[in-house]
C-alpha cells in the first residue's frame, strides 16, 4: 500500500481529534486554537493526497488553501480583540 | 534507500502532527493547547513537505519529468505553512490575551503590566 495514503489516513485521525475541542472548548479562543490546527492538518493531508495519486493539482489548492486560511485566522482574532488590529 | 529516507521523514512528520492534536486535548488552557496545536503541527507538516519533496527529486531523477514540479510546488506550499502559522499563532494568543482569557493557575502576568502601563 502507498505510504502517502497510510499517512494520510493518519493525519485524518489527528483532525478527528481536533475536531473534539472544537467541539468541547469552554471558551471561544479554544475553539479558534483547534480550527487553526485543523486547518494546518488538512493542508498536510492535501499535500500527502497530491503525492500518493501524483496529481500536483491538489499542491496547488494545498497553497492558496494555506493563505485563505491565514486570512481567516487574522480576521477571528481582529474579532476576538475588539476591532483593533 | 530512498523508500527508507521517505519512511522516516513521514513518520517524524505524522508523529508529530498527532502528538499535537493530542496535546490539544489535554492541555488546560488556551495558551498550552496554542502551544501544542500550532508549534507541533507547523514543525510535521515541514516533515511531511520534506518527504514529498525527497520523493519528488527521487522520481524526477529516475526518468518521470513531470515529477519535479510537484517537488517545487510542495517547496512553496512548505514556505506558505512556514510564514502563515507561526503568524496566525501569535494573532490568536494576543487576542485571547485582550479578552480576557487567564491563563490557568499563572502566578505573573508580565504582558498585563506592559499593556496597562502603555493605555
Amino acid at each position: 500500500m502507498n505510504p502517502f495514503m497510510i499517512a494520510l489516513v493518519l493525519v485524518l485521525v489527528s483532525v478527528a481529534i481536533a475536531i473534539i475541542r472544537v467541539l468541547l472548548g469552554p471558551t471561544v479562543p479554544d475553539r479558534v486554537v483547534g480550527l487553526d490546527t485543523i486547518n494546518t492538518l488538512v493542508i498536510a493531508g492535501m499535500l500527502l493526497f497530491g503525492a500518493a495519486y501524483k496529481e500536483i493539482i491538489y499542491v496547488d489548492v494545498a497553497i492558496v488553501y494555506a493563505l485563505l486560511s491565514y486570512i481567516t485566522t487574522l480576521y477571528i482574532a481582529k474579532y476576538l480583540q475588539g476591532g483593533k488590529l | 534507500m530512498m523508500w527508507e529516507i521517505i519512511y522516516i521523514f513521514l513518520g517524524i512528520g505524522v508523529a508529530f502532527n498527532m502528538l499535537g492534536s493530542l496535546g490539544l486535548i489535554r492541555f488546560p488552557d488556551v495558551y498550552t493547547r496554542l502551544h501544542a496545536g500550532t508549534k507541533c503541527t507547523t514543525f510535521g507538516s515541514i516533515f511531511i513537505c520534506f518527504a514529498i519533496i525527497a520523493y519528488g527529486l527521487w522520481r524526477w531523477y529516475d526518468g518521470e519529468k513531470e515529477m519535479i514540479s510537484l517537488a517545487i510546488h510542495t517547496f512553496f506550499a512548505m514556505i506558505a505553512i512556514l510564514l502563515t502559522n507561526p503568524t496566525g499563532a501569535h494573532a490568536i494568543a494576543r487576542a485571547a490575551h485582550r479578552s480576557g482569557v487567564k491563563p490557568a493557575r499563572a502566578v505573573v502576568d508580565d504582558l498585563e503590566a506592559k499593556e496597562g502601563e502603555n493605555d
